[in-house]
């Protein structure tokens, strides 16, 4: 229920922005993080010190699989979340504000959609040459 | 956008542990956000094939990779503690000035030592996964 008298909502006034969502998900994807975090670096330093197949070996497991994804997917969001407000603070040109935030935002989507099919595909593969 | 003279400020207003570690907490977020597009080509290598993923090793076995490696993982400790004393904030808790001061020092500690522990243990278990 929107706390806006009618009348300001009619002239335009106030924030044209959401800032409530904006800090739920930071928090949400924080707490997330936590977790997936911890495990994220755990993973990376026992599977860097192995070879190829250390890496598929793990990879194949739907556990290891969907928590990967689920780190990339949190982190993606939680790094937007965080540069859109340091772009917000420090870029004051309006078209250069805008325009490095849409810029910003189809980077990360696009970053997401590969790793995350980069995953399946491990997930889903066979064998390795 | 006219450009008026401010106040110094940056200049002038003596550095504390409160903004000093509210800073480091936003550039450390912006250089794991830095660190995304590297977690990609990690995962890349792997999708990719022993040939690939031996060169991926090589560059992060490399001197600039490991220092990479090092700053983004006291980078990563730093940001979740300093987070987790966010979220403490968050529900209304440990604003006293001591207790800021408390957990601002408990947070640096723990990011050191959380660091220097991961990287021991990395060296340490070479090869054991």
């Amino acid at each position: 229920m929107s706390l806006r008298s009618p009348l300001s909502r009619v002239l335009g006034l106030g924030s044209a922005k959401e800032g409530v969502s904006h800090w739920w998900w930071q928090r949400i994807t924080s707490i997330a993080l936590v977790p997936l975090g911890v495990w994220f670096i755990y993973s990376v330093v026992r599977l860097l010190s192995g070879d190829h197949s250390t890496s598929i070996q793990w990879l194949r497991s739907p556990v290891q699989a969907s928590l990967l994804i689920s780190f990339s997917v949190t982190v993606f969001w939680h790094a937007f979340l965080g540069l859109q407000v340091v772009i917000e603070d420090y870029v004051h040109a309006e078209w250069l504000k805008v325009t490095s935030l849409m810029v910003l935002k189809m980077l990360l989507a696009l970053l997401l959609v590969v790793t995350v099919l980069m995953i399946f595909q491990i997930f889903v593969s066979s064998s390795y040459a | 956008m006219i450009n008026r003279p401010i106040s110094p400020h940056l200049q002038v207003y003596q550095p504390q542990l409160t903004s000093v570690l509210s800073i480091l907490h936003r550039m450390t977020g912006v250089v794991l956000g830095l660190g995304i597009p590297f977690l990609v080509y990690w995962i890349w290598t792997i999708s990719q094939g022993p040939a690939e993923y031996a060169s991926g090793r090589e560059f992060f076995g490399s001197l600039i990779g490991r220092t990479l490696l090092f700053g983004w993982t006291f980078c990563f400790f730093y940001h979740l503690n300093n987070g987790v004393r966010h979220l403490f904030w968050d529900i209304g808790r440990g604003f006293e000035l001591v207790d800021v001061y408390r957990s601002g020092w408990l947070v640096v500690a723990a990011a050191v030592v959380m660091t220097l522990a991961t990287w021991i243990f990395a060296y340490a278990g070479r090869g054991a996964m």
